[in-house]
This record gives structure tokens, C-alpha cells and sequence, in this order.
């Protein structure tokens, strides 16, 4: 023991420690202050709150745990938040590459207002969009009007769901996909032409894998903030059980109703899908990186 | 220099325009499905927010403000993102020049840490805090014992708005300082500076463009958050009613108006948001097209 604590505190040795220190040597000051503190704060604040939430879901037993989880008030509100998630994120991944596209590589009257509209969903709180799209959505409403003449109720059904999803979900696509084709080099496009290709062959062979990784983590983002969305989808929702209720609608009903350990569950797996998310996403970005890096 | 190889660049590429571009009529399509689809999703949700502002006249919009309950809930807002944005942009800092200034294992895994709030439900940053605070949480019944109230309170608000906002700044800060590397501070404490004047005359300037723009992007969606305060707050009029929790309540009691008149003033907060957003962008980009500039001159 005494050997082994001299060899550890023993800094005259001249063999080198076999363990690389956790901080690289820097002569800058403050890395233990502002480390520390930036510990701290995003314990108290995000990890320690977070793990509470674990913990409580944990009070419920296994069986229980999964009588919560799998009831199938529960699993309509699960299909309707991915559903509509899906739908929303994939409207996006169309349009956002039309609207990426577009901003990029054409000139035309209103451009730069236009870019910088796009990041209106990041910008207007989420209760505002809500009531806004469902003054526009219902059956009397600008544009829900004209669904109405062919039958078709947006407003408080899962389409309105998936209207409130595509709004909050748009700038992602965009802004993810933008750099990446105001990047690309004018040479590979003129070769791929030179050598014969038509303009679509050149767009689907060539353009398109190449955009592939940021189309990709675009959806995802959006996929993922459409998952947890609130604010916008109880305005034009209606809120039906079993119909139009998403999952964290339901969390907070459990909660008005003092059902704390069973929002804690149905928030316990919200959140492992979204951390799940977050590491794919990471893992997206990493891959568009080495894309575009090398 | 720069000039000249700019023109050359836009020479060469109006010399290939005919082999890669698309026929007019398709650029007229493709720039008519994004416009429809823009204006669809984001300038008829804004034109309405005002169009039913003023549906009752002017005079229900200006009661529609003014009244005591809306002035408090203004009051509120203000409160939370006076708290929520400085917090944030202290943490910002210390993770950023911790994250980018020095190398240390398990950083990557940091930095996605940090984006957790952004990924996480609003409803659940409401949730955990319940679960800590609220009568049945774990602190619940010690805060209960020294009449400390945290849940449907003002306390309450503030730390659901800061959870939320959590990566605002940070995001901002870390990626930019890691581009701009350790040179300038590591010259600075060479030159015998001290920690804080390093700080205050090399790094802070160095970010401040971009310390302003999370910043900006921080106060709107605390100004704005509505799921995690709803959990939190218990929506009391006149005592825990944030403005986005106001709207809801007056367009639960069908007062579309009145609702309508206060969203807007959210939704002009988001348009300042989108100019000041929009000119720093454009000030960022025109000190980095000048830095080339000079890097290119030496």
C-alpha cells in the first residue's frame, strides 16, 4: 500500500505516469472555476431534476409500471404523437428542400425577408402559433374553409395535429440543408453535365446524395421537436381522448389528476426516446461533417 | 484582391449556367410550391394574429393590453427572462471557455449533454420540477415545513424558464470559440495579463457578436415558453400568469379578441427577434468577409 501511494506521489520519478492526466496542461487560467461551475448549474438545474424524474417513475413496480405505459389510452396517445410527428417531418423534408433549394441557388423579388421569416417557428411562442393555425384551420377559418368544401376538418383532428407539427418543425430542414448546397462546388454539377447527364440525373445522382446527411439530421430535428411539442398542438387539437390527445397532453392530465409516479413513467419514456434521438442526431451531424469535411 | 477573385468566380460560374441550371419554367414552379408553402405556414398564421387583434376595433385591443390582469402577466415575463437570460449567459460563458479553451476527456459527450433541454419535452421540464417541489415531491414536504413555496409560484416560473433555455447561449458560444482557438488569450497571459482582464479585453470582445444572438434567441423563448410554465404555475390570475398563459385563458373563455390582441405583442417581440436576428448575421458575416480581407492583404 505505502508502495503503491509513494510510486502515485513520487512526481520526482522520472518514468513517465502511465495514466494521461483527465486535462490537458494549458497555461490558460479558469478551467476548474468555470468547469465547476458550469458543473454545478447543469446539475442543479437539468441532471439532478432530471434523474428525480427516473427515480420517481421507479416507486411504481414493473407491473405497474407497464400497466401505465401500455394503457391504451397511452398507446393511441403514442400513435398520434408519432403519426402525426412522422407526417410533419416528412412534409418538412419535402418542402424544406424546395425552399432550401430555391433560396439558394434562385434570385427573385423579397428573398432575404423571406430567409428571414423562416425562422418564425423559432421565434413566436408556441401558444401563438397555436391559436393562430387554429383560426386559420377550422372550418370557417382562411384556409380551413376550403378543405371544408371537400369535406375535410383540419382543425381538431389529427390533421390539425400535423399542421401545428409542420409549423413548429419547418425552419430544421432549411437551415440544416442551406449551408450544405450554398457549399457544394459548381465543378461536380458541371462535370456530371459534361459527361451527358441530364439536369435530373445530375439533381437525383448527383446533388442528392450529397445533401443526403443534412436532409437526414434536418428530419430528424424536426422529428424530434415535433415529438415533444405542447403549446401549438392543444390550441388546434381538441384534446379527445383515444383520438386527438398526444403523450404530453396526457402527462399533463395525470398531473392535474395528482397521478404524479404515472406522469413520471409516461414522462420516463418520452425522455429515453428523446435522448435516443439526440445521440442519433449527433451521430447524423458527426457523418454530414465527414461528408462535407472531407 | 479579394474583388478580383470574386468577379472571377461569378464569370465562371455565368459561363456554366446553361448546362447546370433548370429551365425557366421549372425554376417558376419550384420558387411558386416554396412561396405557397411559406405563405401557408408562416405569413398567414402572422397576418392573423393582427387581422383578429383588431377584429373588435382598436379600442378592445388597447383595454385588451392594458387591463390589470395583462399588465401583470407583462410584468411577469419580464421578470422571468430578466432572471433566466443572465443565468444562462453566465453558464454559457463558463461551459464555453471551459469546452473550448482546454482539452479534457469525455468533452464531446459534455456538449451533447447540453443540448438535453432542447430535446426534452416542455411538458417534462415542467414535470421534474413538480416531482422535486410540489406537495407530493421529494422536497415537498420539507419546503411545506418551512412555508416555502416554489410550485405555482414565481420561483416556480423562473426555473421552468431557465431549464428551457438552458443551451441557448453555450450553442452559440462554444462552436465560435473553437474556431477562433487559444492564440490571442495564451499571448495575453504571456504578456503578463491577468485572468480577468484576458476575459474582459481579448475573449469577451472577441464573441461579443455572438453572445448577443444567443442571447436574443434566449429572451424569445423565455418570453414565449408556455408548456413548462403551464405545469408549473398554476395559471392564478394577476399572481403566477405569464403572457403566453394569459392568451390561453382568455381564448379558453372564447374573449378571441382580447386573446388575439395580446398574442400580438408576442408576436411583434418575434418579429424584433427576426430583424435584430437578421442584422446580426449580416454584421457577423461582414467582420469575418473583412478579416479574410486583411488575412489575404498581409
Amino acid at each position: 500500500m505505502s508502495e503503491i501511494a509513494s510510486a502515485v506521489f513520487d512526481t520526482s520519478s522520472p518514468v513517465p505516469k502511465p495514466k494521461k492526466p483527465w486535462v490537458k496542461k494549458s497555461v490558460l487560467p479558469g478551467f476548474g472555476l468555470s468547469i465547476g461551475l458550469a458543473a454545478l448549474y447543469a446539475s442543479l438545474i437539468v441532471f439532478i431534476p432530471l434523474a428525480g424524474l427516473v427515480l420517481k417513475s421507479l416507486e411504481l413496480s414493473w407491473p405497474e409500471l407497464w400497466a401505465v405505459v401500455s394503457n391504451p389510452r397511452a398507446v393511441a396517445s403514442y400513435q398520434l404523437t408519432f403519426g402525426a410527428s412522422l407526417a410533419a417531418a416528412s412534409i418538412n423534408l419535402v418542402f424544406g428542400l424546395i425552399v432550401a433549394w430555391v433560396l439558394v441557388r434562385y434570385d427573385f423579388f423579397g428573398k432575404r425577408v423571406i430567409d428571414a421569416l423562416v425562422d418564425l417557428p423559432f421565434a413566436l411562442p408556441t401558444a401563438v402559433a397555436g391559436i393562430a393555425l387554429t383560426a386559420l384551420y377550422t372550418t370557417k377559418g382562411w384556409v380551413g374553409q376550403w378543405f371544408w368544401l371537400a369535406d375535410i376538418k383540419v382543425a381538431y383532428t389529427w390533421l390539425g395535429v400535423t399542421v401545428a407539427l409542420t409549423f413548429i418543425g419547418l425552419p430544421f430542414v432549411v437551415r440544416t440543408v442551406q449551408p450544405v448546397l450554398a457549399d457544394l462546388e459548381a465543378e461536380v454539377e458541371e462535370a456530371a453535365a459534361s459527361l451527358g447527364a441530364s439536369r435530373w440525373q445530375t439533381c437525383s445522382r448527383v446533388l442528392l446524395p450529397a445533401l443526403l446527411p443534412s436532409l437526414l439530421t434536418g428530419f430528424a430535428l424536426a422529428f424530434a421537436r415535433a415529438i415533444g411539442e405542447y403549446g401549438s398542438v392543444v390550441f388546434i387539437s381538441g384534446n379527445m381522448p383515444y383520438k386527438t390527445e398526444i403523450t404530453p397532453l396526457l402527462i399533463m392530465t395525470k398531473l392535474e389528476q395528482f397521478d404524479y409516479a404515472g406522469a413520471a413513467a409516461l414522462g420516463t419514456v418520452m425522455l429515453i426516446f428523446s435522448f435516443v434521438l439526440l445521440l442519433l442526431i449527433n451521430l447524423l451531424q458527426h457523418w454530414s461533417h465527414k461528408r462535407t469535411g472531407g | 484582391m479579394a474583388g478580383a477573385v470574386s468577379s472571377l468566380n461569378s464569370r465562371k460560374t455565368g459561363a456554366a449556367h446553361a448546362a447546370t441550371s433548370e429551365a425557366t419554367w421549372v425554376r417558376v414552379v419550384l420558387i411558386s410550391i416554396a412561396l405557397t408553402f411559406l405563405a401557408l405556414f408562416l405569413f398567414l398564421p402572422l397576418v392573423i394574429v393582427f387581422t383578429e387583434a383588431f377584429a373588435k376595433g382598436a379600442q378592445v385591443y388597447f383595454a385588451a393590453i392594458t387591463e390589470p390582469a395583462a399588465a401583470h402577466a407583462i410584468k411577469l415575463t419580464l421578470i422571468a427572462a430578466a432572471i433566466a437570460v443572465p443565468c444562462n449567459v453566465i453558464f454559457g460563458l463558463a461551459a464555453a471557455w471551459a469546452i473550448a479553451k482546454f482539452d479534457f476527456r469525455g468533452k464531446q459527450f459534455v456538449i451533447t449533454l447540453i443540448d438535453l433541454p432542447f430535446a426534452v419535452s416542455p411538458v417534462i421540464a415542467g414535470l421534474i420540477y413538480m416531482l422535486l417541489f410540489g406537495r407530493q415531491g421529494f422536497f415537498g414536504p420539507w419546503l411545506g415545513d418551512h412555508d416555502i413555496q416554489i410550485m405555482f409560484a414565481v420561483p416556480g416560473i423562473v426555473l421552468a424558464t431557465v431549464f428551457i433555455t438552458f443551451p441557448f447561449v453555450a450553442r452559440e458560444l462554444i462552436p465560435l470559440m473553437q474556431e477562433q482557438g487559444k492564440e490571442q488569450e495564451e499571448a495575453a497571459i504571456t504578456l503578463g495579463a491577468s485572468g480577468w482582464k484576458m476575459f474582459w479585453r481579448v475573449t469577451l470582445p472577441s464573441v461579443k457578436w455572438a453572445l448577443l444572438y444567443g442571447m436574443i434567441l434566449c429572451n424569445a423563448r423565455a418570453m414565449g415558453e408556455f408548456g413548462a410554465v403551464s405545469v408549473v404555475s398554476g395559471k392564478i390570475r394577476e399572481q403566477t400568469n405569464t403572457l403566453p398563459l394569459h392568451i390561453e385563458i382568455l381564448y379558453n373563455e372564447y374573449q378571441f379578441a382580447a386573446a388575439f390582441a395580446v398574442a400580438s405583442l408576442l408576436a411583434l417581440l418575434a418579429l424584433v427577434t427576426l430583424v435584430l436576428k437578421s442584422l446580426l448575421e449580416w454584421k457577423a458575416a461582414r467582420e469575418h468577409e473583412l478579416a479574410v480581407r486583411a488575412a489575404s492583404a498581409q
